[in-house]
């Protein structure tokens, strides 16, 4: 056996213990903290699996950004959760329900590494051979998103750049018009 | 924040760190791992760890509240207009090849600008977020 089976089991025991510590502790920034963890762990999987571009971006989104986002939400409210005394029976079938309809669909895929494997056999060829031709770019995953893929990481862009208007739109604190004449009514009356 | 010691040391020592290694992310994405979209969401997470530590009001003077709004749009626009300069000097949207004399310097360029186009709206978009929650008091 590889090496590389011993890291993979240990980065699985950490993410399970990890899983079950945001299930059981109560201090809400321990577990914004934990949930940082956790995306760091899977981060390292990806490494393990040589995907670097998609263990970058979960590393700085999950372990950086939504931390620090969820910490600025803590600032707000307290950090401590409330104890639910709800049955869990029901949401723990259907994550049960869940979990052995994703295991079972995985024995359709193919072996991880299969040369043979469909994506192995239609565009990747011809991209691992003509990005460089084509662009002069060393880095395929940037050539493919930027280049080959324009389109579609444009619309990437406006997903996010409708995102953060959504989010603008929701939550700032302009006032609408009705408020700017209840002041200014209530300006005359004094 | 601002009165504890410990974390306003860590910051002022991690903070220009973190964003110039944003900056090495957002323009060494065509050599090695990264691009627009990690180096976005660095140098946003250095400027709203600045924002935690420091508090709003020094964040709004370094990063006003108004040129953040806007930068989320100039972003998106400097994809798309290189996108449409491409059409204007007769290739297809975003077909960066004319954009230079050779195909792969064209490339180069229109790659570039549309990394760095994404870099602006996901960093601008991050700091939106976070002020809009953190402004909610």
């Amino acid at each position: 056996m590889s090496i590389e089976i011993y890291i993979d089991l240990v980065l699985v025991i950490f993410l399970v213990i990890t899983g079950l510590a945001v299930i059981y502790v109560r201090n809400l920034f321990a577990v914004a903290m934990l949930s940082g963890i956790y995306s760091l762990l899977m981060a390292s999987i990806f490494v393990v699996l040589d995907a670097v571009d998609v263990a970058f971006t979960e590393a700085s989104v999950g372990a950086g950004i939504s931390t620090v986002l969820m910490l600025g939400v803590l600032a707000i409210t307290g950090n401590r959760e409330k104890v639910s005394h709800k049955s869990s029976v029901l949401p723990l079938l259907i994550v049960i329900g869940t979990g052995s309809l994703l295991v079972y669909g995985t024995w359709d895929l193919p072996m991880f590494g299969d040369p043979n494997a469909p994506v192995h056999m239609h565009v990747a060829p011809e991209y691992i051979s003509n990005t460089y031709k084509h662009t002069g770019m060393p880095n395929i995953v940037t050539a493919v998103l930027a280049s080959y893929r324009g389109y579609d990481t444009l619309g990437e862009v406006g997903v996010i750049f409708t995102a953060g208007i959504g989010v603008l739109l929701l939550l700032s604190k302009r006032k609408t018009k009705k408020e700017v004449n209840q002041q200014n009514k209530l300006k005359e009356k004094l | 924040m601002k009165h504890h010691t410990i974390p306003r040391v860590i910051a002022k020592l991690t903070i220009p760190g973190i964003i110039l290694f944003g900056l090495y992310v957002q323009f060494h994405g065509d050599y090695g791992p990264g691009g627009g979209f990690q180096a976005g969401v660095i140098i946003g997470a250095a400027m709203i760890l600045y924002g935690l530590i420091f508090g709003l009001d020094d964040l709004r003077n370094v990063a006003p509240q108004k040129i953040v709004t806007l930068l989320v749009a100039i972003g998106f626009l400097l994809y798309a207009g290189v996108g449409v300069v491409t059409q204007i000097l007769g290739a297809n949207f975003l077909e960066y090849g004319v954009l230079a004399h050779s195909q792969k310097d064209g490339q180069h360029i229109g790659i570039i600008l549309v990394e760095i186009g994404v870099g602006i709206t996901v960093a601008a978009v991050m700091i939106t977020i976070f002020y809009m929650f953190a402004g909610r008091k």
